[in-house]
């Protein structure tokens, strides 16, 4: 792989490895080496693991259980004509551009925009109630939007006046769309609120007397400022949403796998079919996805610091 | 003021009104039905009592869930932060061989293997180790996991520091270890501090990991346990399932709190900090 040929991503300033306490070259290994060894046993290896299993029919019980073989890429084969798989992807992906690309991006730049201009209270106000739908944990959110979107007694149907709407199982994909948007902007708008920062004020005030509108601000001044944040943004946000599991809470891919993201799919045949092989090789298409997001970001991080 | 800032300004409001009526309705019923002696899904003004929390103490599993999250989450804390800080202060002192290769192969690792994308291997490596229902398994796991982001998280703050003191505490004859302790040990420790907050807070609230390697009720965390009330059949306990999370939810909200009023968040690789 190119990877180890890469160079360091942020290259240190001065000269750091100075043995100022006279550490030696034995401690030093001494010290490196259990927190290495861990890593290497719960997260290297089951990760390269995934490749050999992928190749398997392992089972989680029966004969294939006690003696797996090693079928090739059937595993493959069988994913890509696989209709419950495809369907999945799909919902995958309208799950990533919905609630990461469209919603907390959006929803987080818009955010971290107008609370510029927005007196100290209101900012304070909304700031902290979009940081405790990010730090609450997943079950106790997952719970409140069971609440919130209860066909019977849910306060959202309360409100909007429409009772009997079960939108769990009516719309169960625009549901957890929302519910991750609302769940995850907070990242949005404290990065962009970072990032707008960084733009000279200056710059707006030319632009402001010169008669720009707010969108002609934003593009002609703000955007190019913000690009590189824009990405990196999408980026990271994309690979958490692709990885989050919390929709299983709200619909455990349900009704009938409308809302069976990747995450759910793989839990619902490898842990509860007991498919193991089957399993791994949906695993390791997850972990590749992973890899290129996380390389171009990584890619992206190293062009900004030169 | 003209007419069309005024308009301007209105709009803007109703857009900030609309958004922070998004965001807090959902959070209202959790603050509402843990005192509300008849609890409903929908949110309402409560009829006040305690008695959703004494319900708490009677059930099996409430109480002994929460102590397997602090369980679970003080014993990765005092493995990613002691294993962590070792790691990050040789690699950030000593020359090795490979180091920045290293670190950014562990960076990058720590973001492609995620819980999700991973859990069938580490399920069956859970499996063949004879580790399933195991809360020290459960620790091993997410500890392996939070690790690399620690080590560097950790090596940044340890390089930020100065080396004078350590080499002046050489000059008067302290020994490495002793160095390591008294000199070391206490310059880092707003950077060891955040890490300790950091891993806490993602153990606490780890849904997936307990919930594929545990079997036992007794043994599951808070976050399984409450998936658990509002999953069974029959008639939803709302008085035990709202005082539960509000109970929970607790601590990480204060420990949020402390760290942003302490030390703030920076970002780092998409790592609050």
């Amino acid at each position: 792989m190119a990877l180890t040929t890469s160079p360091p991503v942020e290259p240190r300033r001065g000269s750091p490895a100075t043995d100022a306490a006279g550490l030696g070259r034995t401690r030093a290994t001494a010290f490196v080496v259990p927190a290495l060894a861990l890593v290497a046993v719960f997260l290297v290896y089951p990760a390269l693991w995934t490749i050999y299993l992928g190749l398997t029919n392992y089972r989680l019980t029966g004969l294939a259980a006690a003696r797996p073989e090693v079928v090739g890429l059937e595993n493959y084969a069988r994913a890509l004509s696989d209709p419950d798989f495809l369907n999945s992807l799909w919902l995958t992906l309208l799950y990533v551009l919905g609630s990461a690309v469209l919603g907390q991006c959006v929803l987080g730049f818009a955010l971290a925009w107008m609370l510029r201009s927005a007196p100290r209270v209101v900012r304070t106000v909304v700031e902290s109630l979009v940081m405790l739908a990010w730090i609450l944990p997943s079950s106790v959110v997952a719970f409140l939007w069971i609440a919130l979107l209860d066909r019977d007694n849910g306060t959202l149907n309360a409100l909007l006046g429409t009772p009997g709407m079960g939108w769990l199982l009516q719309y169960p994909m625009l549901s957890i769309i929302v519910f991750n948007t609302w769940r995850g902007t907070a990242f949005s708008m404290l990065l962009f609120g970072a990032a707008l920062n960084a733009v000279p004020p200056s710059q707006l005030e030319t632009a402001r007397m010169s008669g720009a509108s707010a969108w002609q601000q934003l593009r002609d001044v703000v955007f190019p400022h913000i690009r590189g944040h824009v990405l990196t943004n999408l980026l990271l946000i994309s690979l958490w949403t692709f990885n989050d599991f919390a929709p299983y809470l709200l619909t455990a891919g349900g009704p009938d796998g409308r809302s069976e993201i990747l995450p759910i799919f793989v839990y619902q045949t490898a842990i509860s079919d007991g498919l193991l092989g089957f399993g791994s090789a949906i695993s390791l298409l997850m972990l590749l996805i992973n890899l290129v997001l996380a390389v171009v970001y990584l890619r992206l991080l190293r062009e900004r610091r030169p | 003021m003209t007419a069309r800032d005024l308009v301007g300004r209105v709009a803007f409001y109703v857009v900030i009104a609309v958004i922070t009526a998004f965001m807090a309705v959902p959070v209202l019923w959790l603050l509402s039905a843990p005192f509300d002696a008849a609890p409903s899904l929908t949110t309402s003004l409560p009829e006040w009592t305690w008695q959703n929390f004494t319900g708490l103490l009677e059930n099996p599993y409430a109480l002994t869930s929460l102590l397997n999250s602090v369980l679970l989450a003080g014993g990765s804390m005092v493995l990613v932060t002691a294993l962590g800080a070792l790691a990050a202060y040789a690699l950030s002192r000593v020359h090795v061989p490979g180091r920045d290769v290293l670190l950014y192969v562990l960076l990058l690792l720590s973001s492609i293997v995620t819980g999700t994308a991973a859990m069938v291997p580490i399920f069956l490596l859970m499996f063949e180790l004879n580790m399933i229902d195991s809360r020290l398994g459960v620790v091993l796991v997410l500890s392996g996991g939070l690790l690399p982001a620690a080590i560097f998280i950790l090596k940044d703050f340890m390089d930020a520091t100065p080396r004078s003191y350590e080499e002046s505490a050489r000059v008067f004859g302290a020994g490495p270890l002793q160095i390591l302790r008294d000199v070391v040990l206490p310059t880092a420790r707003p950077g060891i501090a955040t890490i300790a907050v950091w891993a806490i807070v993602q153990v606490w609230g780890n849904f997936l990991t307990p919930f594929i390697l545990l079997r036992s009720p007794e043994k599951s965390p808070a976050a399984v346990v409450l998936y658990t009330f509002y999953t069974e059949g029959g008639q939803a306990d709302l008085g035990l399932i709202s005082a539960f999370s509000l109970l929970y939810s607790i601590p990480v909200v204060v420990m949020y709190v402390f760290v942003n009023r302490r030390y703030g968040f920076r970002f780092h690789g998409g790592i609050k900090r």
